[in-house]
C-alpha cells in the first residue's frame, strides 16, 4: 500500500476558490496518505493566506465556460457574488471547510505554506498581513531547492 | 478473504480492512497495529473509540471532524498514526477506510 510519490510541491498562482481548494484538497490529500506536501503562494494565490482576504475568494463566472452563463451576464454586479455563495453552501453541505480553516487543517497535518518573496514585495505586502502559519518567505530558487528527494512532484495551479 | 491475525482467521478486504467488525477486539487491534508499527497507548485507545463511535452512528469521518473531535488535535493524531493517519487509524479500529476526499 505505498505510493511512488513521497512528496507534492504545489505553486498556487491565482486566487480564484475553485483553484484554491483544487490545491488544497490535493495537499490535504497528500498529507493524509502519508506524502508530504507544500504549498508556495504567488502572485494573485497570495490572496489565500491574507488575513483580511481569504474569506473573501471568489469563483470566477467570466472566462469560465464550464459555469453555462452567457459571459456578459456573468461580468454583471451581484452574479459572482451569487455564483460564490451558492459554491460555499454546496461545499458546506459536503463538509469542505472554508479557506481559514482549511488553512489551519494544512499546517497542522504538516503541509508547509510558503509565500513568494517577488510577489510580496510587488504587492508591497508585510509579514503581518499573513496568516499565522505561515512557514516563511521564499525566492523560487529557495522552493525548488525542497524538491530534495526522488519521487517529488510539483504541480502550477 | 482470510488473514491470519492473532492466531485467528479474519475476513478482510484486499487492502487489509476487517469486512466483519464483530471479528474485531482488542487483541486483534493490537496485532494490527503492530503491523503498521503503532504502538497503542492510552490516547490511542481513546481515539479508536471515537472512529468506533462514529462509525456505529454512521457519521463519516473526515480530518475536519477529527479536529472538532474534542478527543485529539490534528498534530497529536499525526502523531499516532504516522504516514496517513485516518487511513491507518480506521485500519486498527476494524472499521471500513474513509471515502472521503477531504
Amino acid at each position: 500500500m505505498s505510493t511512488k510519490v513521497k512528496k507534492m510541491l504545489f505553486i498556487l498562482s491565482k486566487a480564484t476558490i475553485e483553484n484554491a481548494y483544487a490545491a488544497f484538497v490535493m495537499a490535504n490529500g497528500a498529507r493524509m496518505e502519508g506524502i508530504e506536501s507544500e504549498i508556495f503562494f504567488t502572485f494573485f494565490g497570495l490572496e489565500a493566506i491574507q488575513k483580511k482576504k481569504l474569506e473573501h475568494l471568489h469563483v470566477a463566472t467570466v472566462g469560465n465556460p464550464a459555469m453555462h452563463i452567457p459571459t456578459m451576464l456573468g461580468g454583471l454586479p451581484g452574479v459572482e457574488a451569487l455564483a460564490t455563495k451558492m459554491m460555499k453552501k454546496e461545499m458546506e453541505k459536503l463538509d469542505m471547510p472554508p479557506i481559514g480553516e482549511f488553512l489551519e487543517i494544512l499546517s497542522d497535518s504538516g503541509c508547509k505554506l510558503w509565500a513568494c518573496k517577488l510577489a510580496v514585495e510587488m504587492f508591497h505586502l508585510e509579514e503581518e498581513d499573513f496568516i499565522d502559519d505561515l512557514d516563511g518567505i521564499l525566492t523560487i530558487g529557495d522552493f525548488y531547492n525542497r524538491a530534495d528527494q526522488e519521487g517529488t512532484q510539483i504541480l502550477f495551479i | 478473504m482470510k488473514k491470519l491475525i492473532a492466531n485467528r482467521e479474519i475476513d478482510v478486504n484486499e487492502e487489509g480492512y476487517l469486512i466483519d467488525f464483530k471479528q474485531w477486539d482488542r487483541e486483534v487491534c493490537e496485532c494490527i497495529a503492530g503491523e503498521c508499527n503503532v504502538v497503542m497507548t492510552e490516547k490511542h485507545w481513546e481515539v479508536i473509540e471515537y472512529l468506533q463511535d462514529k462509525h456505529r452512528k454512521e457519521e463519516p469521518l473526515s480530518i475536519r471532524g477529527i479536529k472538532r473531535s474534542g478527543v485529539i488535535n490534528i498534530k497529536e493524531f499525526y502523531n499516532l498514526f504516522p504516514g496517513g493517519p485516518l487511513k491507518k487509524s480506521t485500519l486498527i479500529a476494524g472499521i471500513p477506510k474513509p471515502k472521503s476526499c477531504i
